[in-house]
């Protein structure tokens, strides 16, 4: 199990937490991912500006992870969705490919044949499996709450992930988050964009588009407690599980901007990258899962797992 | 108003020249996409409906001009829904295209365009960058990747992002 590791711009800068527990979740299964010097941008932050020079850029690294022989392994959405989809038009549009490999010459590349693309969490859900994870759970989170956030770009556009999950009702990541035994709540607008695409644009829009989701999930204990229902299901969620660095800026980083604009208060439940939460339940120490970069701490969801 | 006199009919052809853009005359104005758009539900001025309609009718100047372009959150959930295979989210992008090559750029954009093409990458990364990583037990980072710095002098970007 060999992956070249796609790290992107944004996630070995503002998101080492991430970086950090998905490579030592990966080194207990055994996966053995490979820096390569050589990614660069993916070539998303100038997709509405010059989709052709996207291209070339994420066609330059989908050629270097082809000279290596390598599957590519990235860990945010955004680099996800731009590599996939140049991917798929340069395999696909022979016109197409002919002009980027045109543009690759000048830097002795050349974009051949396809290579394969996958988002970390995808690779556990289909190369190691919720079984598997299963049988490596040293700590049963069973008595944690947590909801989830997908990312748009880890399931739409449909047309280039072969349908490895349905965009309108997803389930993989449900069922990775459900083999740590945490209990899974769901929340009403589980599928909307967390607006960090427009963050720069109109920010008060991005942030409204953010606020509204953290609503429906702080709203999940709310109308629990108002219908009384049994003690675990009136606390409060834990955390919210992501998978893409712009998601968890939009819903940690801007967390506080949130609050004030729109006097609101979801008393500090924290954001956790997937491989954060699964660290825990295989075991690992909070320093190799980076938890004191998370800038909501998640000092309570650690008490309540005995973890100091 | 729409002044008849002032509609480009050749607007749809150009569009659907673009990368993403060939669907674009597909439309039969449903409104699939803008009743699960989420950024049309918290305003009004982004309609992904009406911009097509738009395009179809010729409307170029205010089209590209507009601020609403640049509203799409890029979510591709019109792109999923749309019975017609319309590619909404490649439309809204190939329309951003245009107005770059027009001269219109929104400054975020304009912004993201000049940092790759100064590092290379998002953001400037320093030794204290590095240094942090190596604390953490993480692998340097390259501070640049000139490749890259390449692509975007070569590119059409160049010209917009002085």
């Amino acid at each position: 199990m060999k992956y070249g590791l796609f790290l992107g711009c944004t996630i070995p800068v503002r998101g080492q937490n991430y970086e950090i527990s998905a490579r030592n979740v990966a080194k207990k299964f055994g996966m053995d991912l490979v820096d390569i010097d050589d990614f660069s941008c993916c070539g998303f932050p100038v997709k509405s500006t010059s989709t052709e020079t996207a291209i070339i850029i994420a066609a330059r690294n989908l050629a270097v992870a082809s000279e290596k022989k390598l599957e590519i392994c990235t860990l945010c959405n955004a680099c996800t969705g731009v590599l996939t989809e140049a991917n798929k038009h340069l395999s696909e549009n022979k016109e197409l490919r002919d002009k980027i490999n045109e543009e690759l010459k000048k830097y002795d590349k050349e974009f051949k044949k396809g290579v394969k693309i996958r988002h970390f969490d995808r690779i556990l859900y289909e190369d190691i499996g919720s079984q598997k994870i299963k049988d490596s759970i040293s700590k049963n989170l069973n008595m944690l709450r947590v909801s989830v956030h997908y990312g748009c770009h880890y399931l739409k556009p449909a047309d280039i992930y072969d349908g490895f999950d349905d965009p309108e009702n997803p389930k993989t990541l449900d069922e990775l988050i459900k083999a740590t035994g945490a209990n899974l709540i769901d929340y009403k607008n589980k599928l909307d964009c967390c607006g960090g695409a427009i963050l720069g644009v109109e920010e008060n829009l991005a942030l409204e588009m953010a606020k509204n989701k953290l609503d429906n999930i702080m709203a999940i204990k709310l109308e629990m407690a108002k219908h009384k229902l049994d003690n675990i299901s009136a606390k409060k969620v834990d955390a919210l599980i992501t998978q893409c660095p712009f998601c968890t800026i939009m819903y940690e980083d801007n967390r506080r901007k949130i609050e004030s604009k729109f006097n609101v208060n979801y008393q500090d439940m924290p954001v956790l990258y997937y491989p954060q939460l699964l660290g825990l339940a295989m075991g690992l120490d909070q320093n190799q899962l980076g938890f004191r970069l998370n800038k909501i701490k998640a000092t309570p969801l650690l008490e309540k797992l005995g973890i100091n | 108003m729409i002044d008849s006199k002032k509609l480009d009919p050749n607007f749809k052809h150009e569009v659907a020249k673009e990368i993403g853009g060939e669907n674009i005359k597909h439309c039969f104005s449903c409104g699939t996409c803008t009743v699960g758009c989420p950024v049309r539900v918290l305003d009004e001025k982004y309609n992904p409906r009406k911009i097509i309609r738009m395009v179809l009718l010729g409307m170029r100047e205010r089209v590209l001009k507009s601020d609403f372009i640049w509203l799409c959150s890029q979510c591709y959930t019109c792109y999923d829904r749309c019975p017609q295979d319309v590619k909404l989210t490649d439309i809204m992008t190939a329309l951003k295209n245009i107005a770059v090559k027009e001269g219109y750029i929104h400054p975020s954009f304009k912004e993201q365009a000049k940092l790759l093409g100064l590092h290379g990458r998002l953001y400037e990364v320093e030794d204290f960058d590095n240094k942090k990583r190596e604390k953490l037990g993480l692998p340097p980072i390259k501070k640049k990747f000139d490749d890259v710095i390449k692509i975007i002098e070569k590119s059409s970007l160049s010209k917009v992002i002085k």
